[in-house]
């Protein structure tokens, strides 16, 4: 659906065109009082210039009338922004209840996204049309920002912290991915792509390079490793730890009377600075992990942790099935996996083993 | 027009050489170093000033040379990096902040109360000296090797990632910020003590209102900026977390602590222009301003309000939505003052004497380029739609549309303006008049494509981008060319004519203000004797009431006819 409007760009979610709506009505604004002022301006200067050296023009006094009206009537249409504004905003920050869960790193100078059932891309990433995507997002080293021009969107991405960004892409096709905020000297190459498919090409692509390990199992292979087990149960059920069923999203009553609740910040900073919120009733024991588990292993950890509180965690509402969560020893490494290309991938029968070393040559 | 009063084609006076003025009342170099004279101080800062613009100029020439085409062709990454940042420190920093406070109001606040010097003429002179020491540390960090953080200094790049000199850059803006607080204190002073007798408050020229009010936000600004330098020192030396997650800090509160500074800091840029506008629409209308109380009274209330709108920079920072709305909100608040100020001096011009002189072509340029500036503004206040355009060129064109569209055609509106004022000499209007419509011209040309470029997704500070793009680029690198050619006009032409052009009388445009109630250049101490106004601001009486103020020596002529009354001796000087 091109615009005939000029300078706009390609609007493919459903928010975009939402963007647009509120951008042309301030346009429109703008250029209405621009007109006018300019056009008093311009008649004035020519009307009443000067006709001769030093004459002195009859004082006017103010007017408290004209003074109420050009304070009163800007503020009203202010105001009609304002609300505009915010109402977009809301609805474009309020993540859907149920959304696919997409992960991203930023690092310096790249993007690295997971699905959840496992598939890893690099500075390209493959989603469906019609279906509500959400990205958790954090970063390994500075600030960055997720913006992609189509979807109208973006959202920093803050080290040491989780944020959001969910959207519906509304049209096939591939769309700029940048990078807004400053992160050193290869800002301007931290850029990509967002290809979005149809869905019956998505089930395709993600089935077609699915068997990789899921973020849950591996989080719960490092659950193991990093030895979690031994205090908060095999299966999260606690022990001298505090029990991690059910607890997304929960209040959690803290040593000393506070309650925090337990959103995906909270479970990171548990991991890295345990001593500093106390579950009330447990002790102070559990060593700190900084150091230890990198952004991604720390986001397969929460996912992890989140599948243990099942009504809770956003259904992966992907057509992929359970499947393709078989944990596969050995797999290579993030970077080595790439986004591969939806029409090789096509021709691959649902859960297929993939060209594998095709993709590694890809990258 | 029933009330015109009718007057003989004005003569300019004869020159008067023997005449002392503070130009030539002493000699020598150690005489400027030292001087204690606001006005002397006001042409050092002129000196400086001018060469920070410059070097700012050719840094914005070299970025718009690497725009114009997509790859990153003309510099490597990094040292694009290092040129924009350097490019926004010194404008900002060195230019915008101290341009129309340090120059204009300097010279011309204690002039237009009716005072001999500000409150304390030695810490004047010590805030000069203190923003060249902050200046040359600046330029001998960017000499070194530069800086690379962008102007903004986000943590915890500039913290723990950046290799290049931020410590020393951020120290030369720590010391230029006491220069920036002196002057400030040293005008709230000045004008609350040292008004003429029957200077009252609501008789102030709103030039002297609004350098009051930027002086409050220097005042209350600069110490938390001061603070956030020294605070980023501690943690890219010592390693003490306050702002990098590795750390234990929270990269986020950089921002709030920068913001709370550096969005007012842009209130300390236009203020004073506005009011160098307000000064120019009335005296070039040779009419009392529109609603003055309203105007003087929203310098105030922006300079209120711009100290509660900094969240606007975060609405995509990981902010909660709540405080994005407040933000929001008191944003579209601040716009309403702009907008009045706007409205009235649109009335201003109502049944005028408009004059055509190029001052005027500045302040009339000033309202077309704010009113753009201003109503984008509006855009980016808008939560839902600042998500989209948010660190992208449509950022970057607003605020060069009101900061440097804005306090530029202020600061050279005022300089042509006050020129005769603080030369002695008249700049040549037809250079000028010329110069005023290329600026303007080149200047749309370069920073409109960029609203378009911007709303079309081109993130800013990118050394290479997208190919298509490259349309606009190349229209906004053409309009830099011919914006860096009228740039250079006024340059010349300026100190050209210091030397050869027209001498200028006492009062020039025959206006009321007491600035040209005196000689041109005037004298170190101001008035030959203390002025007594009983007249409101921009009343414009018939001429014979507008007398230069002091006695007429042998020789003078009066700046303008003078039909002489029974009643008044020659010499009266409304003492």
């Amino acid at each position: 659906m091109q615009s005939w409007i000029p300078f706009l760009p390609e609007a493919a979610s459903t928010l975009a065109r939402r963007v647009d709506a509120l951008y042309l009505y301030m346009v429109a604004v703008t250029i209405f009082f621009s007109v006018l002022i300019s056009a008093a301006i311009i008649y004035f200067v020519v009307k009443y210039r000067r006709q001769m050296a030093y004459e002195i023009p009859r004082p006017i006094a103010g007017s408290i009338k004209l003074e109420t009206m050009w304070t009163v009537i800007p503020f009203l249409i202010a105001m009609s922004m304002f609300v505009w504004g915010a109402s977009v905003y809301f609805a474009q920050y309020r993540p859907p209840s149920s959304a696919m869960e997409i992960y991203v790193v930023g690092k310096q100078w790249m993007w690295k996204f997971q699905h959840s059932t496992g598939q890893r891309e690099i500075n390209e990433l493959h989603v469906p049309v019609g279906r509500k995507v959400k990205l958790t997002m954090t970063t390994e080293d500075v600030i960055h920002s997720f913006f992609v021009p189509a979807f109208r969107l973006k959202t920093d991405v803050i080290p040491g912290r989780y944020t959001t960004f969910w959207f519906e892409a509304s049209k096939p096709g591939r769309y700029h991915l940048f990078c807004t905020e400053y992160c050193g000297t290869n800002h301007s190459g931290m850029t990509g792509w967002v290809v979005v498919m149809e869905s019956t090409d998505f089930d395709n692509w993600l089935s077609g390079s699915a068997n990789q390990e899921s973020p849950v199992a591996a989080g719960q292979k490092l659950y193991q490793t990093l030895g979690c087990a031994s205090c908060h149960g095999a299966n999260g059920e606690g022990g001298r730890g505090p029990s991690f069923v059910g607890l997304l999203n929960s209040e959690v009553q803290l040593e000393g009377g506070q309650t925090v609740r337990a959103d995906e910040a909270y479970i990171r900073s548990s991991i890295l600075n345990p001593s500093q919120q106390i579950v009330a009733g447990y002790q102070n024991i559990m060593p700190t992990f900084k150091g230890q588990v990198n952004e991604e292993q720390m986001l397969q950890l929460i996912s992890y942790i989140k599948s243990l509180s099942p009504n809770q965690t956003s259904g992966v509402s992907t057509t992929a099935p359970a499947r393709s969560n078989n944990p596969r020893t050995g797999a290579a490494t993030p970077e080595a996996q790439g986004a591969s290309n939806p029409d090789e991938q096509r021709s691959n029968p649902v859960g297929a083993t993939p060209p594998r070393a095709n993709q590694n040559g890809q990258r | 027009m029933d009330n015109k009063f009718e007057f003989e084609q004005f003569e300019p006076v004869t020159p008067v050489d023997s005449r002392v003025n503070y130009l030539n009342a002493k000699y020598g170099i150690k005489s400027w170093l030292l001087t204690k004279d606001h006005k002397r101080i006001a042409l050092l800062y002129l000196a400086s000033v001018s060469i920070f613009f410059a070097l700012g100029g050719v840094y914005a020439m070299l970025i718009r040379l690497e725009l114009l085409t997509p790859k990153g062709d003309l510099f490597q990454a990094q040292t694009y990096n290092k040129v924009f940042t350097q490019h926004g420190i010194i404008m900002v920093f060195f230019f915008l902040i101290p341009s129309i406070p340090a120059v204009l109001g300097n010279f011309l606040i204690p002039i237009m109360i009716g005072a001999k010097d500000l409150a304390f003429p030695k810490i004047n002179l010590l805030s000069w000296y203190i923003y060249t020491v902050g200046g040359l540390f600046t330029l001998w960090a960017l000499v070194n090797g530069g800086v690379d953080t962008g102007w903004t200094f986000y943590a915890p790049y500039s913290t723990t990632f950046s290799n290049t000199y931020v410590v020393a850059t951020g120290l030369g803006i720590f010391i230029t910020g006491f220069s920036s607080i002196l002057t400030g204190l040293n005008f709230i002073v000045t004008i609350h003590t040292m008004r003429a007798p029957g200077m009252t408050w609501f008789r102030l020229p709103l030039f002297v209102w609004s350098n009051y009010a930027a002086s409050l936000i220097m005042i209350l600004g600069t110490p938390v900026i001061a603070i956030t330098i020294l605070l980023l020192a501690f943690e890219r030396l010592m390693h003490i977390g306050i702002f990098d997650p590795a750390l234990g800090g929270d990269p986020v509160l950089f921002q709030h602590l920068f913001w709370f500074y550096s969005h007012p800091a842009v209130y300390i840029m236009i203020l004073p222009s506005m009011g160098v506008i307000s000064e120019l629409i009335a005296n070039f209308s040779r009419k009392n301003i529109f609603g003055y109380s309203f105007v003087a009274f929203s310098s105030i209330a922006i300079a209120v309000f711009g100290f509660l709108v900094w969240g606007h920079h975060m609405f995509v920072s990981g902010q909660s939505v709540y405080a994005g709305m407040i933000f929001s909100i008191i944003s579209y608040a601040v716009a309403i003052p702009s907008a009045v100020k706007v409205f009235n001096w649109t009335a201003t011009l109502y049944r005028g004497s408009i004059s055509w002189d190029t001052p005027m072509l500045y302040g009339l340029f000033f309202i077309g380029l704010f009113l753009i500036g201003g109503m984008t503004g509006l855009f980016l206040a808008a939560l839902g739609l600042d998500v989209h355009v948010h660190d992208t060129y449509f950022v970057v064109a607003h605020f060069h549309y009101v900061m440097v569209g804005g306090t530029l055609m202020g600061y050279l509106g005022g300089l042509h303006f006050w020129w005769p004022k603080i030369t002695g000499r008249m700049y040549p209007e037809g250079w000028a008049r010329f110069a005023a419509l290329v600026i303007f011209v080149g200047f749309n040309l370069t920073f409109f494509p960029q609203f378009l470029v911007g709303y079309l997704g081109m993130p800013r500070r990118y050394h290479a981008y997208a190919d298509e793009f490259q349309v606009l680029n190349v229209f906004s690198t053409a309009g830099a060319s011919i914006l860096g050619v009228g740039m250079l006009l006024p340059m010349i032409y300026l100190v050209w004519s210091m030397r050869y052009g027209r001498v200028a009388p006492a009062n020039p445009w025959m206006l009321p203000g007491l600035e040209w109630r005196t000689a041109s250049p005037p004298p170190t101490e101001n008035f030959v004797a203390t002025p007594v106004v009983t007249w409101e601001a921009y009343e414009f009486a018939p001429p014979e009431e507008l007398q230069v103020i002091g006695k007429f020596e042998s020789g003078d002529k009066p700046d303008h006819p003078i039909e002489t009354r029974e009643d008044l001796p020659a010499s009266d000087h409304r003492v």
